[in-house]
């Protein structure tokens, strides 16, 4: 590990000088389950991590008019537990499938959001987007049976490893990202990209800006939601595909649909087709299963995950199922 | 002539019983001090500089840079320029500095320029790797060809299992410490009587300057038997830098280098009659087991079918070093066999128990064993309430199905001597130059000297893990117990002999009146005429008792062991599988394991050796994987996050049965490290397939 310098502010303003103006020279530690082990690996080699543990203003879960705040720092086994969010399951199961209470007390909503690919290539040095000495990806001639299926047209073919985004994404939520020139909204649907160049970051977060918060808009609690993830183990495992769904139901139809699929494309990736096909039908083995199928129509899987095609799908499937199945009290989470 | 005999049933007061392992508490309260612990006065950090490339030779190092960096005391070159790389991972320069993370950055700053060649990193089949396939002899018995034309069945399937590594919760390494030219090596290895012979050749001094430590250690399943590079490299640090130094491998090097366990497929057929005899077995297999060719392995395993042709062809890949994984061969073996004769079973419509009965003549001196064991596997798993056909008519999208597998392994007993000294006190040592991978050979061994004196557990200190105590050989191929048992009783009956010797004229009876009984020294039929084994002692007077015994296998038909050990065992294991025919997932839901391994000396320590052996093989059936990357000819998943194992909702329940008693306890003590882990791995395949077939498409 480079050595670096390390700082430990009390307030957000004390924070946000401390961050440079370019990405790779400063490294924000909240959980640090991931960060240590990039700067380990070398992967990153901050001049300076800020650690933002000290900042109290990020912590806690509170209702507004506007909505549910959930703290940058909320640990992930809080955001599983909390009262306030039993009335979105999606979120609490998504929480539950992280399944090391280890990491789930350390890392935090904003770590979860902002973790870096889990892309072998990336982790053992080729760069973001795994590139040869030759600028060429290794990833579509290479083993990339974790990678993506959809959105996977290059130059990026890692998958987007957060947990908690499709559940938050199809419940409408937004981030906070502040900056020492005030805060700026974005949804999450719109908080990650698809980098073009190494140079280029997942989502929209400007070196010098830290996500503070996410927010569940007011009436989210509606909705009946779920996330349905597909793992090879139960211990501690990257999904291989998640659905989230959150949907408007009235009397017994799907008035109105939200599908985010995660671990299947650099980003979060939204089912618009899968969502217009439920649009006055009812939840059921047939609805859903069509549902699954009208989410991969895209795919393009790579040379080792056509595999993942059919778990997106059953995915999809199970978790409007799950959805659409009546709201247990004091749900627990877990899939 | 000494009678060490092992004790009469009726008469063992400790051997067979459930006794928790003697070292537990300190072990789980971290008070125990492993390798990886070590901490010594002024100790620096040895980091090593590993090749980038799978295959390449050495140009030039420069470490120039690295020597400048802050907190470095020395650096050592392991492999010159002009040395040929044959991995991914190899290591090339190792440095020592103040702290683990100033090391890591010198290492960094060493340049190293390679000429890259060719390599092959991929478990690939032997027509797509070139000149690097290299086929061995082909092996014929009986008349195969005849037998596959008259079989009334024949069936056919290709099964396989891919590369893995040993993953030893504790990483291989060492800590190194001189006094002028003697070392001292606290080294986290299975050999502690036999790597201070590879340490003083490496470093050229006389084999007796080097003592080796292991109080303790975190597994080696194979993988820990040599001195390796980085233990020469760690003492040529310390005697560089006059300071001592520990240099432990990283959990991505561990992965890469610290070993490898073959790769196997087959494209099978075997034959049989309608009634389930099975008459031909041919087998053309393939694997990679790094850069050597191996032999060719024993297929059909357990079963001697009677008419036999065999090809085999080793495929030579830069994937590491493969180096022995607990049963060497035979998971892989008994996965390609067992999972063949299952489809062969399928095909003629004959549930497997009944055609494994049927065909039991075929293993051989084990067949009542086996027999006996699968009767009782059958019974714990209720195969007969749960077995069906291939394809489970159940509804739903979860599919279940039963597997079974039998293995067999020697675990004869390796050399052994043990010390044992009696003192006026009452106290009694006992000392081998063993070590205990945590197995639990220390409570073993324990319980031996214990029984052999008549007292409680608690009155023997055991000395093992350093090799200034009497040679003891290596932990591998479930040689330990066998070994170290034999020694302990021998040792610790001549130690009493004497002492009774002793004491006989005060009682006025012949030596071969006492016996040592509850901690107590008394006339045979006669208990009230005797002393207190403290009483006996202090008659001792100054002189200690000190009495040698010794574990021999030059002599297999002398005075040696025989009586107290053997080896050759058996054991069945069924399992209950459950896959998600939507996703492919598959979850072990049940895991029957009956094993013999001769007379148990603690049942509690071999039952959990069973558990473990299970638990490898469910992750290795279902997870494992040393995944290469071709292009670049690294291993991807270096790590604990993709090179997956089972954690514990993964695994299932897990029973185990040991068969004791008449007919096994007789043998005497032989060896179980190795067998439990052989069939489970081979569990799973099949069971999905019984699973899925009919049943649906994954």
């Amino acid at each position: 590990m480079q050595a670096f310098e390390y700082a430990h502010p009390r307030s957000m303003t004390e924070a946000l000088p401390l961050l440079g103006s370019r990405w790779g020279e400063t490294e924000i530690l909240a959980g640090g389950t991931d960060l240590l082990s990039l700067m380990k690996n070398y992967v990153v080699t901050p001049k300076r991590v800020v650690n933002i543990k000290g900042l109290r203003e990020l912590r806690g879960i509170r209702g507004t008019p506007e909505g549910i705040y959930i703290g940058a720092l909320v640990t992930l086994e809080e955001l599983r537990t909390s009262q306030p969010m039993h009335e979105y399951p999606a979120l609490a199961q998504a929480a539950a499938g992280v399944t090391s209470p280890q990491i789930r007390n350390m890392g935090t909503v904003g770590g979860d959001l902002c973790q870096r690919p889990r892309c072998w290539y990336f982790r053992s040095g080729f760069g973001l987007l795994a590139r040869d000495e030759s600028g060429r990806s290794l990833v579509p001639q290479g083993e990339n049976r974790y990678h993506a299926i959809l959105g996977n047209d290059g130059p990026a073919y890692f998958v987007n490893p957060s947990s908690l985004a499709p559940a938050l994404i199809a419940l409408g939520a937004k981030a906070r990202l502040d900056g020492q020139n005030g805060e700026r909204y974005v949804a999450l649907a719109e908080f990650f990209v698809i980098p073009k160049s190494d140079a280029e970051r997942e989502n929209v977060l400007q070196p010098n800006e830290i996500l503070t918060h996410v927010i569940i808009p007011e009436g989210a609690w509606e909705l009946s939601s779920a996330t349905y993830e597909v793992r090879q183990k139960e211990a501690l495992d990257w999904p291989l595909a998640t659905a989230a769904v959150a949907l408007k139901m009235q009397a017994g139809k799907v008035a109105s649909a939200r599908i985010v699929l995660g671990h299947v494309a650099p980003i979060p990736w939204p089912a618009p087709e899968a969502e217009k096909s439920l649009a006055g039908q009812p939840i059921n083995e047939a609805t859903a299963a069509r549902a699954g199928e009208a989410a991969v129509q895209g795919a393009k899987p790579l040379s080792g995950n056509r595999y993942k095609v059919q778990l997106a799908r059953v995915a999809v499937k199970r978790a409007l199922l799950a959805a659409a199945r009546p709201r247990s009290i004091g749900a627990k989470g877990g899939v | 002539m000494a009678d060490y005999r092992w004790p009469e049933a009726g008469k063992r007061s400790l051997i067979g019983k459930r006794i928790s392992r003697l070292d537990g508490p300190v072990k789980s309260s971290g008070r125990v001090k492993y390798t990886y612990d070590v901490d010594r006065p002024n100790m620096l950090y040895g980091k090593m500089v590993l090749s980038p490339y799978a295959q390449a030779t050495i140009k030039s190092i420069d470490t120039t840079a690295a020597e400048k960096m802050p907190g470095v005391k020395a650096v050592q070159v392991m492999r010159e320029p002009g040395t040929e790389i044959l991995w991914a991972g190899q290591e090339v320069v190792a440095v020592a500095a103040e702290t683990e993370e100033q090391a890591r950055d010198a290492a960094r700053r060493v340049v190293v320029n390679y000429e890259k060649l060719p390599h092959l990193v991929r478990d690939v089949e032997p027509a797509k790797a070139g000149d690097r396939a290299k086929p061995a002899a082909e092996q014929t018995e009986g008349d195969p060809d005849k037998a596959f034309q008259e079989a009334e069945v024949t069936v056919e399937g290709q099964y396989g299992c891919s590369v893995i590594t040993h993953c030893c919760l504790e990483a291989h390494g060492q800590a190194t410490e001189w006094e002028g030219d003697n070392l001292t090596v606290w080294a986290s290895t299975q050999n502690v009587s036999g790597i201070g012979g590879e340490f003083a050749t490496g470093l050229k001094i006389p084999a007796g300057n080097v003592r080796t430590l292991t109080p303790v250690m975190g597994g080696g399943f194979g993988s820990k038997f040599g001195a390796d590079t980085w233990g020469v490299a760690c003492a040529q640090l310390a005697k560089k830098a006059g300071r001592p130094v520990k240099m432990m491998l990283e959990r991505d090097h561990e992965l890469m280098v610290a070993g490898a366990r073959p790769s196997i497929h087959a494209k099978v057929r075997v034959g049989a009659q309608k009634d389930g005899t099975i008459t031909a077995w041919s087998s053309e297999s393939w694997g990679t087991g790094g850069m050597g060719t191996g032999g060719s392995p024993r297929l059909p395993y357990v079963f001697r079918i009677p008419n036999q042709r065999k090809r085999h062809t080793a495929v030579l890949t830069n994937i590491g070093p493969v180096r022995a994984w607990r049963a060497p061969n035979h998971p892989q073996l008994c996965l390609i066999t067992m999972a063949a004769l299952e489809d062969l079973a399928a095909k003629l419509g004959i549930d497997p128990v009944e055609m494994f009965l049927k065909n039991i003549g075929m293993t051989g001196e084990l067949s009542k064993v086996y027999a006996a064991e699968l009767q009782k596997a059958a019974e714990l798993i209720e195969w007969q309430k749960k077995w069906h056909p291939r394809g489970d008519k159940a509804p739903g999208v979860i599919k279940r199905g039963l597997g079974i597998s039998l293995h067999t392994w020697g675990g004869g007993g390796h050399p052994s001597n043990c010390a044992c000294a009696i003192h006026p006190d009452g106290s009694v040592e006992v000392s081998l130059g063993s070590q205990d991978l945590g197995t639990g050979t220390r409570t073993v061994i324990a319980i031996i000297a214990a029984e052999t004196l008549g007292l409680p557990l608690e009155a023997v200190k055991v000395n093992i893990g350093d090799s200034h105590y009497p040679q003891s050989g290596g932990s591998g191929g479930s040689t330990t117990v066998g070994g170290v048992s034999a020694s302990t009783r021998r040792a610790t009956t001549n130690a009493l002999n004497e002492l009774l010797a002793k004491m006989a004229p005060s009682l006025g009876v012949e030596n071969d009146q006492l016996e040592a009984v509850g901690g107590r020294i008394q006339v045979k039929g006669n208990p009230s005429k005797g002393m207190s084994w403290k009483q006996a002692c202090a008659k001792l007077g100054t002189t200690p008792i000190n009495a040698t015994g010794q574990t021999s296998i030059t002599t297999p038909t002398g005075p040696s062991a025989r009586d107290l050990i053997s080896s050759g065992v058996g054991g069945v294991q069924m399992a209950e599988v459950a896959v998600d025919i939507e996703t492919g997932v598959v979850k072990l839901e049940k895991l029957v394991a009956v094993q013999d391994c001769g007379l148990i000396i603690d049942l509690k320590t071999a039952e959990s050796q069973v558990y473990g052996g299970c638990i490898m093989g469910v992750c290795y059936a279902l997870y494992e994987e040393k995944i290469m990357d071709e292009q670049t000819g690294r291993c991807l998943n270096p790590d604990m996050e993709f090179y997956k194992l089972a954690g514990i909702a993964d695994i299932g329940e897990l029973v185990v049965h040991m068969m004791t008693g008449p007919g096994y306890d007789e043998r005497g003590v032989i060896g179980l490290g190795e067998p439990p882990v052989i069939s489970s791995g081979a569990l799973t395949p099949d069971k999905v397939l019984a699973a899925l077939e009919k049943g649906g498409a994954a």
